[in-house]
């Protein structure tokens, strides 16, 4: 699989002055404006002037390659580049994802903003200040030994009066500073970044500057833009996944008042129009024939999972074997063994794919939600054999799509249509359009076994993944998207993902994992085409994994909690007991927050309409741990499953908003909620037919918990180590809940559910079939 | 096409469309509104949300004969004198948005709500909220932020109470 850190790029480096930096300033103007003459070659990461202007006012901005996809990630680049730098948070503002002025720092993905691309921003920032302070020291005729910094002013320590604020020393001007590494993430000049000890802004919580702007009504999202002459788009996508077009009848179309054009290439077509109205009824009305491909392009989603066990692998990785599991599972008292589903899942966005290209001036302006705008600009240019220095993306908010837009259909569809009639093009998708052809979380089949011995040990455990991760999306290669799929512009072989392996630390001496990719028959042109959902494989994986523990649990009669601890506690002898370290402390704080106590497991079966119980998974995400723990309410009349609770404990290192990360803890774990118990990508042998809000539900106000509560955990073996690191937070709570809810519907009802999502109708089949419905 | 006049946030606006024409691309396209947004064109998600009356009304699916004469509030006609309506301000303090992309519904829908029932029960809020969607699923600092603003709202009609009383 290709990853964005192939894009760095290599060449074609030239400085931005301030004067083309400033047309992005938001103390300034704005950032969208009437497309500039271009052209727009790239930010040159190595100068100090491509990150940070400071102004005679003694304000500052930043200029960084990162997207905020609605986390505050913005807020925190803000705080951790004042902070080295010694400026007021106040005194700030950032620029994020204009390729022509932001370094490529690859936009957002992977959850490394602050893991990866925080270090470079602290790097430069305190590069600046080094030098501020060596020009201070030269204006105060004082070594620089001898200076103090406090929000921008420097000062002769024990003088106060000797005094000069950065804008003083630089403001309007430009630092002229050349910084060294071999590529964006390796940014650097000569200062050291702070100690934990010397950081102040870190670690406060300043409301997020983004945020006034979305209740009252005056942010210009990305769907806003708007330019003279522009035009508006809507796609006409084969009835049948697969087929082929054989003809347009546009006659049938040229009495809708407005339109413009019909635009097809290969078996792409689209409708313009002069009002985004008349687009909608034009691409509604327009008659095209179609052929069904000969093949059916997929199984229906009732037979996906016994095909996905039948099929053939596309891909298998070699096993992983630790120890000798074959003669481990021979000698084991007990074995136990369970397969579990989940099916595919769609990233759908509150609101559709977007954007609006404007092909002025001989150049290519694209104004975009796209997370990752880089990505975009290289893949356009591909696409349509223009220059890179030709085209620009201007990253501008967007609805949260959590790795849609990493393969922006629309951002190319845009840049297609407005080269092809030479005006600016909007183009958005209808909801039904969407929700059907976005890309899709892969599905998963994972079988398990595990055998204990006569004490209830686990001495050996067997993971065997297949995924359906044929075709799998992510990085905005120009080969890649739907509209050059469709436009048979594409490579020899797809990109195919990969089934990830369960990330916990427990010591088990004699372990088999394996890995498989399967296939559906249509390769192409499909709508069930994967991407990156939200850790694009960890929510599989670990509900199959840790759902899995607790029926080892269960079938050693041990406590889950107390079974997972115990596995954490014995000797390993990788990462140097780091991460196992972190894992028991972050297990411990969210017991510690919930009041756990051992008891029998599951609980004994409780009288009444409503069973009540408890569920606890772990798991990580590079060096992020978490662990959750459900209350759940079952109800056994109606199937309906209620989590009432969640504990969330997390550590992610150094927190540098605590408040800003405890709403995006909340928010990843309702969305891995919504998993749980409602989402599923359902189709005939044809189409996707979840195609809205009411085929395709998802969680709803009154689906949300009465109480989570998030612990913040810094379970560091060496708490206070001035290194203290800072590590990625977006997506580990993903992982673990759905295992978290499984496990506590266990608890409350004694029945296994290995199949997602929780909905009502498979509860309460489940519970018919054990017997459970009758109080 | 057809000439309607539209009352929106309290100006009188002209516009020349067909009248099946949704008032959601009116209010978008013509008097360059950002606060309703387009989520699904179906009325399911509530992303495009305006108030008609006092009603939160899904403007995705009202043709804009329906609505002609009517007096219609968007979110960027919310606030009052430049002050913030304490749905707004509240939103502010739990800090509820992520993306954003579906707060217009949520905070019209609970100005709404607000209006009918000034003090809601945790269930009234799950109640009147549900079909208003959010795809980051920040639901918990919503109703959060609802109980914050209710209680903000109640503590202002006491004030203004006891100046009549006085």
């Amino acid at each position: 699989m290709t990853t964005r850190r192939d894009f760095i790029k290599s060449s074609g480096y030239l400085v931005v002055g301030v004067a083309a930096i400033a047309n992005a300033d938001p103390f300034t103007g704005l950032v969208v404006e009437a497309q500039g003459a271009g052209p727009y070659p790239d930010p040159d990461f190595r100068q100090l002037d491509s990150w940070i202007v400071i102004r005679e006012d003694n304000t500052a901005t930043f200029y960084v390659g990162k997207t905020d996809l609605g986390q505050g990630t913005g807020t925190a680049f803000r705080q951790i580049m004042a902070d080295e730098l010694d400026m007021p948070y106040a005194g700030t503002s950032c620029v994020m994802g204009n390729t022509d002025v932001t370094v490529d720092q690859g936009g957002s993905g992977g959850s490394d903003a602050l893991q990866t691309d925080g270090y470079p921003m602290r790097r430069v920032a305190a590069e600046a200040r080094r030098v501020l302070l060596e020009m201070a020291s030269a204006r105060l005729g004082a070594p620089v030994a001898q200076l103090t910094v406090a929000d921008g002013v420097v000062s002769v320590t024990g003088d106060a009066s000797r005094r000069i604020t950065y804008g003083e020393l630089v403001g309007g001007r430009k630092f002229n500073v050349t910084l060294r590494g071999a590529n964006t993430d390796a940014t650097s000049g000569t200062a050291p970044i702070k100690t934990l000890q010397q950081l102040k802004i870190v670690g406060q919580s300043p409301q997020r500057y983004d945020i006034p702007a979305k209740v009252d009504g005056s942010l210009k999202w990305a769907v806003d833009v708007k330019v003279p002459g522009m035009l508006h788009a809507r796609n006409v996508k084969p009835p049948v996944a697969g087929a082929t077009l054989v003809s347009i009848d546009e006659s049938s179309v040229r009495s809708v008042p407005g339109f413009v054009k019909v635009v097809s290439r290969g078996n792409y077509v689209a409708v313009v129009c002069e009002r985004e109205e008349q687009a909608i009824q034009a691409a509604r009305q327009i008659k095209v024939n179609w052929q069904k491909p000969a093949t059916a392009p997929f199984p229906s989603s009732e037979d996906l999972f016994r095909y996905m066990r039948q099929a053939t692998p596309a891909t298998s990785g070699n096993p992983v074997i630790v120890g000798n599991p074959d003669s481990a599972f021979a000698s084991a008292a007990k074995i136990v063994e369970a397969d579990y589903e989940v099916p595919f899942q769609g990233h759908v966005s509150i609101g559709p794919a977007h954007a609006m290209a404007d092909p002025s001036n001989d150049q290519l302006t694209i104004y975009s939600n796209d997370m990752k705008p880089y990505g975009l600009r290289n893949g356009v240019a591909q696409f349509l054999k223009m220059p890179r220095d030709k085209v620009r993306v201007l990253w501008m908010e967007g609805p949260q799509a959590y790795g849609r837009t990493a393969a922006d259909d629309a951002g190319f569809e845009a840049a297609f249509l407005a080269t092809e009639l030479g005006r600016p093009v909007r183009v958005q998708w209808m909801r039904q359009e969407e929700t059907a052809w976005d890309t899709k979380g892969p599905a998963f089949t994972v079988k398990m076994r595990g055998g204990l011995d006569a004490q209830g040990n686990l001495v050996a455990l067997d993971f065997e993944a297949r995924a359906a991760d044929h075709n799998h999306l992510g990085y905005n290669e120009f080969d890649t998207v739907l509209i050059a799929q469709l436009a048979n512009m594409r490579r020899a072989q797809p990109a195919r993902g990969g089934a990830a392996t369960p990330s916990e630390m427990y010591a088990i001496p004699n372990r088999r994992t394996t890995q498989h990719v399967v296939g559906l028959p249509l390769l192409w042109e499909t709508p069930l085409r994967t991407g990156n959902l939200r850790d694009p494989n960890g929510p599989q994986v670990t509900f199959a994994s840790e759902s899995f523990i607790d029926e080892l649990a269960a079938a050693a009669k041990a406590d889950p909690l107390e079974f997972r601890l115990k596995l954490l506690t014995a000797s390993t002898t990788d990462d140097g007991g780091f991460k196992r370290a972190r894992s028991i402390a972050t297990i411990k704080a969210a017991a510690e927050k919930y009041g756990w106590k051992p008891r029998p497991y599951p609980q004994p079966r409780a009288n009444g309409e409503i069973l009540t119980g408890r569920g606890i998974a772990y798991t990580f995400r590079s060096q992020t741990v978490v662990a959750q723990i459900a209350d759940v309410e079952v109800n056994r009349r109606t199937g309906r499953v209620w989590v009432k609770r969640i504990v969330c404990a997390q550590d992610c290192g150094l927190v540098v908003n605590p408040e800003a990360l405890t709403r995006v803890i909340e928010g990843g774990t309702l969305h891995a909620l919504s998993r749980a118990l409602h989402e599923e990508v359902t189709f005939d042998t044809e189409k996707v037919t979840s195609v809205d809000w009411a085929t395709y539900p998802t969680l709803t106000h009154a689906d949300t918990p009465e109480t989570i509560d998030v612990v913040l955990v810094n379970g560091d073996p060496n708490p206070n180590r001035p290194d203290l690191q800072h590590y990625g937070a977006g997506e580990t709570v993903c992982k673990s809940l759905i295992a978290a809810v499984a496990n506590a519907i266990y608890d409350a009802t004694g029945v296994r559910l290995r199949r997602v999502p929780f909905r009502n109708a498979r509860v309460l089949a489940a519970l018919k079939a054990a017997g459970v419905t009758s109080a | 096409m057809a000439n309607f006049t539209l009352r929106v946030n309290g100006r009188t606006h002209t516009v020349d469309v067909d009248p099946a024409t949704p008032l959601l691309y009116v209010l978008r396209n013509d008097l360059d509104l950002h606060g309703p947004r387009f989520g699904c064109g179906l009325g399911q998600c509530g992303a495009c949300t305006v108030l008609i009356k006092g009603e939160a009304v899904r403007s995705c699916i009202r043709p804009i004969s329906g609505v002609a004469g009517a007096e219609i509030t968007t979110l960027e006609g919310l606030a009052t004198n430049g002050r913030l309506h304490p749905l707004q301000q509240a939103w502010i303090d739990e800090q509820v948005p992520q993306c954003g992309f579906c707060q217009n519904g949520q905070i019209l829908t609970a100005k709404a709500l607000l209006d009918r029932t000034p003090n809601p029960s945790d269930a009234q809020i799950r109640q009147g909220m549900n079909s208003t969607l959010c795809r980051c699923m920040t639901y918990y600092r919503i109703q959060a932020a609802i109980k914050r603003a209710a209680t903000v709202m109640a503590t202002a009609r006491l004030g203004s109470d006891s100046e009549v009383i006085a």
